[in-house]
């Protein structure tokens, strides 16, 4: 299985445990995961469901450059991380 | 007593006042851009429009005048085509900031309007819990030539919903000039004639479609008399906008950003002149505020009480609101200073000069 945790910077808008669900692309995982908080999409991703600008995906330690596709194949033990991305303001 | 709704950079003020007494009584969404607010005489609900800077654009509402808010749908585009005409359209199909809130008519409760960066209009017909993007507008082939007025992209700023025929809206953009439907958005015509833009090559000044009205404002007694301060001066339309006559720039300056108008006085408006498109600052570091109440023929330059010494404030598009007596202003820059006028202009008086960068000033009611 795959975790799909996210930060306290996301859950203090919409609270969403940390999530167990199975391998697939990252997208589906994001997905799948966030089917517990619907409304949490709405701050990971845009209106075309690509990964927010501001935000950061993590794969295992490794952060997600490509923001669109999403298409990374997971597998069993992976973790993802999904945090605010450094930004001014 | 009035309440006045302070959207800014760092949250939502209330502000409470009377004749001379005004005061800062809440602060919602601490830290968080607030863009746009609304408060809809209809059922009194209040609706604000954030822009967080990691998560996009969030619409909360409060039913209770701000005690509790809940977060209800924000407009978003549906998913931008792969193929036919706008798949290549240079335009994301993603809500940046949401910059115009409007209700609908009086018998249309639950009906609401937002306008969007890009320049995307919404409508909700269930009091925000869904909204849908109006083709007809963001379709029609003219769009591709709208540009940015100071942000990337074209937007809507103004939206105005006809007292007397809610099927009767009118829309000003950044910069895509002046557009009306006359059945609730089915249908959608430019309305910018007279408008000239000196930004633009001289052959294209008269280009209805890449005006850029700054601000819109209707007389709400004589809907057929409408305000704009343009990029490029003031113009007022005597008859809903199908002709746009240019008001002589009044001293100190005619380019601004803001507009309001008498509620019930056709000929009275007012506006926050800066000196000019390259430099955005009050002339001579004096802030004014001007009256027409001779329909644009002559204006009074109103300072007392505002800043008349190395002041560098500045009004934006929706920083300038007035009640419905046109009695009562309040007036907001972007460097945080905010005022009210018991005295339509005469005198001014400052709530606070610390508050952070103001977006929009609307009162409740």
């Amino acid at each position: 299985m795959v975790t799909v945790e996210f930060a306290a910077s996301l859950r203090r808008h919409v609270d969403c445990a940390a999530q167990t669900v199975a391998p697939g692309t990252l997208r589906e995982a994001l997905e799948a995961a966030l089917k517990a908080a619907p409304g949490l999409a709405q701050y990971v991703f845009d209106d075309q469901r690509a990964v927010r600008k501001h935000v950061a995906v993590f794969i295992n330690k490794q952060m997600l450059h490509d923001r669109v596709h999403l298409n990374q194949v997971l597998v069993a033990g992976d973790r993802i991380l999904v945090v605010q991305a450094l930004t001014g303001g | 007593m009035h309440t006045l709704m302070v959207a800014t950079r760092k949250g939502l003020f209330v502000v409470e006042g009377l004749g001379a007494h005004w005061a800062i009584v809440a602060h919602h969404f601490k830290g968080e851009p607030v863009t746009q607010v609304l408060a809809d005489p209809r059922d009194g609900c209040w609706y604000a429009a954030l822009r967080m800077g990691h998560f996009g654009v969030k619409l909360r509402k409060s039913s209770d005048q701000g005690t509790n808010w809940q977060e209800i749908a924000a407009p978003a585009f549906p998913t931008k085509p792969a193929e036919g005409p706008w798949a290549d359209d240079a335009t994301p199909w993603n809500v940046d900031l949401l910059w115009s809130l409007a209700a609908g008519g009086p018998h249309e409760r639950g009906n609401l309007w937002a306008g969007c960066i890009p320049a995307g209009l919404f409508k909700s017909e269930d009091s925000g819990a869904s909204w849908a993007l109006n083709t007809p507008l963001w379709e029609q082939p003219g769009r591709k030539a709208w540009f940015g007025g100071g942000y990337d992209h074209a937007g809507i700023h103004s939206i105005l919903v006809d007292p007397r025929d809610a099927q009767h809206v009118t829309l000003a953009i950044s910069c895509g000039g002046i557009w009306q439907t006359q059945d609730g958005g089915t249908t959608w015509k430019l309305t910018a004639r007279g408008m000239k833009a000196d930004y633009l090559p001289a052959d294209s000044a008269d280009d209805e479609n890449t005006q850029d009205p700054h601000s819109l404002v209707q007389c709400a007694a004589r809907p057929e008399v409408l305000w704009v301060q343009h990029h490029c001066g003031i113009y007022r339309s005597v008859d809903g906008g199908l002709q746009w006559d240019s008001v002589v720039a009044p001293a100190p300056s005619g380019f601004g950003f803001a507009v309001a108008c008498d509620p019930n006085n056709p000929e009275r408006a007012w506006f926050v002149p800066a000196q000019a498109d390259a430099c955005r600052i009050p002339v001579d570091g004096q802030m004014v505020v001007t009256r027409t109440d001779d329909g644009g023929a002559s204006f009074d330059v109103l300072g007392a009480g505002l800043p008349q010494s190395h002041a560098y404030h500045l009004a934006y598009r929706h920083g300038l609101d007035v009640t419905a007596d046109g009695q009562t202003l309040a007036l907001a820059s972007t460097t945080g200073g905010l005022w009210v006028s018991a005295n339509a202009g005469e005198r001014w008086q400052c709530v606070s000069n610390d508050l952070p960068p103001l977006a929009a000033v609307k009162f409740v009611g």
